[in-house]
């Protein structure tokens, strides 16, 4: 049996077009160069394939309404924004590639990215060393702004500290002292279940807890062990689907009767798709569509809604939503592009509410560029009557700069450039 | 304490029977005709996925009964049109055409059903526990194991009293006297691989009624099928089942005392067995080199 | 499918002409590449990759023993590498000894239990390892910073006496070190393949029987191969470290062994320039198609397929056959 394919005539001619195909990717940059460079280009930078892509679809999709709209009204310092989107597959190399690709061959003047704590960090390695301004929208793990801190990476979402203070009050309030954590076995969620632990300990609260790998699918055993201690709360540390399966697991075996359940992220994205049963708890929302009393939320939800499929945005969305107008702001404050220069006009800079978009006023903290914006504590629940999107009710509202400790406990100390 | 171990062994036979079923479909098409199909797991989600799609309509019991037969069909259909232009060659290729097909399904199934995880509805009298005591073990869990039970055992009884199984089982121990005593070897080997396909199939609806759905869900589930068919002996289907009941068991019991550990343990029998018994549990020498 | 085996070309008699094109190619990347809408760290990139896979190679292409899992020695070297900076000295020469010392001693022990196996078991125990690193480099997380990856380290200039080679901030210059590490890492790798031991492994190749009954200890020769081609992977996998001031569990697992594989095939595994075209090809399509489309996973798996379907001798192997009919 022949191990060769018979195909000589259009193997070659398969290989003269693909060769011209590629011959033509590889002269196009070159033409668009040629056309001026007036816009003011961002690069994005999100795992938009992998096991974060449906957060990594939203941030995007909410990046670039909120581009379109921004240059409705004018773009940046009057000139046209231009949203250059990369995918960094989950993987620290590629989207480290990406980032040189974006500053080098591009010449973005802005950085955003990366939901991946990890290649965040990576990422701020080239952009603090390029001298780029750079903005993470999603990535939670504290050090970014903390002990790894850098002059010119800002971060939007909440630090882990920040959401287990929010969340700690009112789940001892209501509940009682009694902890069990499920955690991930990582930075991210042992940080965590660290902030957690400390301001329960506060509190005078005693706990048991289990670390887990990151992807478990199975959490009978950890589950036996927690009705066992009967605590008055679980907290569910887990993330992606390892959150879904023990929030699904623990409403099977029945466990919603005896203990309350809480944590710190339940993210929209996570919650729709659960079963209604597992679609409850007691969670900490870093912006909510459903703000009643803030009636600028309004007009942005009904503006954005049709441009991603009629649903409601999520946090994601509006994260992205913060993090490109805080750059605008930054770069209209500065009058400039330059990095220094921008970063120094964002810190302490209060956005305006129509960016803002939540009770509080909210700023970047100077001492370690984190975003104190509120806290949304309250429970999880299936669709209510407005709509499929209804899922969460707020009960509190918390700071940030409550919830945040002071800059000297994140351990961050900018050094600008000379 | 006692209760909490045997709480743990019963949930490790039950994880562990779940890894069967993924590993022997590997270990099936390996053994017949030297492919590792990395796309296993990809299978799996295949199952899965349809099983999704024909819920709304057949409902549940009928999903489970027909997606494993469609996956099945798939790759009949995969390893006629792809996998059969490998076999005479060296085997990198083989490795290296089922890892691009892996990439070229799991994408397929993001572009079809979304990167979202999506949840399959299960029937609401498999949710409830089986007893208050043993809250854990919903009858989902027992029909899981029943499932496979049935499946394990088909399988055997396939392999053993049908002509097709015979010929599978004489091809694995040497497919050139097959060949030469006049037997179809290319469709033996489709046979073979769809039959594979069809336990994972199998395997990927019950993981979906169990997990949910997502584009990745094959990549977790595929080292542990690696792990049990070393474990076991490549070459052994009995070794593959052994292998799998036993990391299956090692991990939940490893849960009781150090629950960070419950994957490592996996790697670690797996490094012994490599060590002291590099054929695994019941592989026999020579076979596969 | 052999090719005989008294004229299977050795490296070292290569046509000059061929030689002096690739180099002149290499050396002259900084000035051509931005104007194909390239960038000097995707060059890098490219040779990084490249060197990885030539060092697979001598194991795949030139002894004919299929390692799936050769990430994990990539990964052990950038793990050493980011370790030595970050915990001993900043010193990128130390750093890039470390790494290699450690993916290569992982990999020469490994290959003692590995050597007797062949085929599909040996590629699946070669995956397990594979695994078993990636997993200890993300459990181990108070070394290795786990998930995460490694990080808080960067490449350090390097320090001559007479001058100061500022690799740390500059670009170009670092281009041409890693340049100038694949130039020796190659030129040795070339020397090995052409002595008597490089020959012995071409036998092997060929007809492992026939090499045993001729009295050659084949294990040995195997095991040898295995692991000179670990340490100069491991040495691939400290550049890499470098290149990125990171290091992460990613660079471990099976999917960039595939990758390894993948570029090995494309590029040509039977030539000794093959991996270089394949790595150039691989790093061009996955930096393009992934700006072009998330459904990038698809086109890189069928350019899997269908260079194994239809293309795999891989494109310098199609040359070389071009050029002997």
């Amino acid at each position: 049996m022949s191990d060769k394919i018979r195909l000589t005539t259009p193997r070659r001619k398969f290989l003269t077009a693909t060769a011209a195909l590629g011959g033509l990717q590889l002269t196009s940059p070159f033409i668009i160069k040629a056309r001026g460079e007036t816009p003011v280009k961002i690069g994005f930078i999100d795992p938009i394939t992998g096991s974060l892509s449906a957060l990594a679809v939203s941030e995007v999709e909410g990046a670039k309404w909120t581009v379109e709209q921004m240059n409705k009204k004018g773009g940046i310092l009057g000139r046209p924004v231009q949203l250059l989107v990369e995918d960094s597959a989950n993987d620290t190399g590629t989207g480290v590639q990406k980032a040189h690709k974006l500053i080098e061959r591009d010449n973005v003047d802005i950085i955003m990215g990366d939901v991946n704590s990890g290649i965040a960090y990576a990422i701020m390695g080239v952009t603090s060393d390029k001298k780029v301004f750079h903005i993470v929208p999603g990535g939670h793990t504290d050090p970014i702004t903390g002990k790894d801190c850098k002059w010119n990476t800002f971060r939007t979402c909440n630090t882990t500290a920040m959401d287990a203070s929010a969340v700690t009050g009112e789940l001892v309030k209501r509940f009682g002292k009694k902890w069990f954590f499920i955690t991930p076995d990582y930075a991210y969620g042992q940080t965590l279940q660290a902030n957690f632990v400390k301001k329960l300990t506060e509190l005078g609260g005693t706990w048991q807890g289990d670390m887990l790998p990151i992807s478990s699918s199975d959490f009978s055993a950890t589950l036996i062990k927690a009705k066992a201690y009967k605590p008055d709360v679980l907290l569910n540390n887990m993330g992606g689907s390892a959150q879904i399966n023990c929030m699904k697991q623990f409403v099977q075996f029945g466990m919603n009767k005896e203990m309350a359940l809480g944590g710190a992220l339940f993210e929209i994205e996570s919650v729709r798709s659960v079963p209604k049963e597992a679609q409850a708890g007691w969670w900490c929302m870093e912006w909510y569509w459903n703000q009643p009393d803030v009636p600028l939320v309004k007009q942005f939800v009904d503006e954005i809604s049709p441009a991603i499929g009629g649903k409601k945005p999520t946090a994601r969305h509006w994260m992205s939503y913060v993090s490109l107008h805080a750059a605008r702001l930054a770069a209209e404050t500065a009058k400039s592009l330059d990095a220094v220069k921008m970063a120094h006009a964002l810190a302490d800079l209060e956005l305006p509410p129509e960016v803002a978009l939540m009770p509080g006023k909210i700023k970047y903290r100077a001492g370690d560029h984190q975003l104190m914006s509120d806290i949304f504590v309250g429970q999880v629940h299936p669709p209510g009557p407005g709509g499929p999107d209804d899922l969460f009710k707020i009960e509190s509202t918390v700071t940030g700069e409550q919830a945040a400790g002071s800059v000297e406990s994140t351990g961050c100390q900018i050094t600008w450039p000379s | 304490m006692l209760q909490l171990v045997l709480f743990n062994l019963t949930n490790g036979l039950i994880v562990g029977a779940f890894y069967v079923l993924m590993a022997l479909g590997l270990s099936l098409i390996i053994n017949l005709s030297n492919v590792v199909n990395f796309a296993h797991g990809n299978f799996l989600a295949i199952g899965g996925y349809l099983a999704f799609t024909l819920t709304p309509y057949l409902g549940f019991w009928g999903a489970l009964l027909v997606s494993p037969f469609l996956t099945a069909i798939f790759g009949y259909v995969i390893e006629k049109l792809l996998i059969r232009h490998v076999y005479a060659r060296n085997h990198i290729y083989s490795l290296l055409l089922t890892f691009g097909l892996g990439f070229i399904l799991q994408d397929a199934c993001r572009f079809i059903w979304g990167p979202s995880p999506l949840p399959l509805g299960i029937p609401d009298i498999l949710s409830l526990p089986i007893t208050p005591d043993l809250f854990f073990v919903t009858w989902y869990r027992v029909f899981m194991v029943v499932v496979v039970i049935v499946a394990v055992g088909g399988l055997f009884a396939f392999l053993r009293y049908t002509r097709v199984g015979m010929r599978i089982r004489a091809g694995t121990l040497d497919l050139d006297t097959v060949s030469a005593l006049g037997v179809n070897v290319a469709a033996l080997r489709s046979y073979n691989f769809a039959v594979g396909s069809f336990l994972a199939g199998l395997a990927g609806v019950l993981a979906a009624g169990q997990i949910g759905l997502n584009p990745n869900m094959g990549d977790d589930l595929i080292m542990p099928s690696f792990i049990a068919i070393i474990v076991g002996g490549v070459g052994s289907l009995t070794g593959t089942l052994l292998g799998g009941l036993l990391i299956g068991v090692a991990s939940a019991l490893t849960t009781v005392v150090y629950p960070a550990g419950a994957e490592a343990v996996i790697y670690i029998i797996m490094a012994l067995v490599l060590l002291i018994r590099p054929r695994g549990l019941l592989g026999e020498e020579g076979m596969l080199t | 499918m052999s090719t005989p085996l008294a004229t299977a070309p050795s490296p070292a008699a290569r046509p000059w002409r061929q030689l002096l094109v690739i180099w002149a190619l290499l050396l002259t990347v900084p000035l051509w590449l931005p104007l194909l809408g390239g960038y000097t760290a995707m060059a890098g990139r490219v040779l990084v990759f490249a060197l990885a896979a030539m060092s697979f190679n001598m194991l795949l292409g030139f002894t004919g023993v299929m390692s799936f899992g050769h990430a994990a020695y990539f990964g052990l070297g950038a793990y050493g590498a980011g370790l030595c900076l970050k915990f001993v000295a900043a010193s990128t020469p130390l750093a890039m000894l470390a790494g290699t010392l450690l993916g290569g001693i992982a990999g020469t022990l490994f290959g003692l239990l590995l050597v007797r196996r062949r085929g599909v078991y040996f590629a699946m125990v070669t995956i397990a390892f594979g695994q078993v690193c990636f997993y200890i480099a993300y459990k181990w997380d108070d070394l290795t910073g786990g998930y995460d990856g490694l990080r808080g380290f960067t490449r350090a200039p390097i320090d001559l006496g007479f001058v100061t080679l500022d690799i740390a901030n500059n670009g170009t210059l670092f281009y041409f070190f890693v340049l100038l590490v694949f130039g020796l890492a190659v030129g040795l790798q070339a020397l090995i393949l052409a002595s008597p031991f490089g020959r012995t492994l071409l036998a092997i190749r060929e007809n492992e029987r026939r090499a045993r009954f001729l009295g050659l200890p084949v294990e040995r020769h195997i095991w040898l191969s295995f692991s000179i081609s670990c340490f100069f992977t491991a040495l691939a996998g400290s550049l890499y470290a470098l290149l990125n001031n990171f290091a992460d569990p990613l660079g471990l697992n099976y999917i960039m062994s595939g990758n390894i594989v993948m570029i090995t095939v494309m590029g040509g595994m039977r030539t000794f320039w093959g991996p270089l075209v394949g790595a150039v090809l691989f790093v061009m399509l996955q930096d393009y198609v992934s700006s072009m489309t998330t459904n990038w996973m698809f086109f890189v798996g069928m350019t899997f397929v269908l260079v194994v379907l239809f293309f795999p001798r891989g494109l310098m192997g199609m040359l070389k056959k071009k050029a002997e009919a």
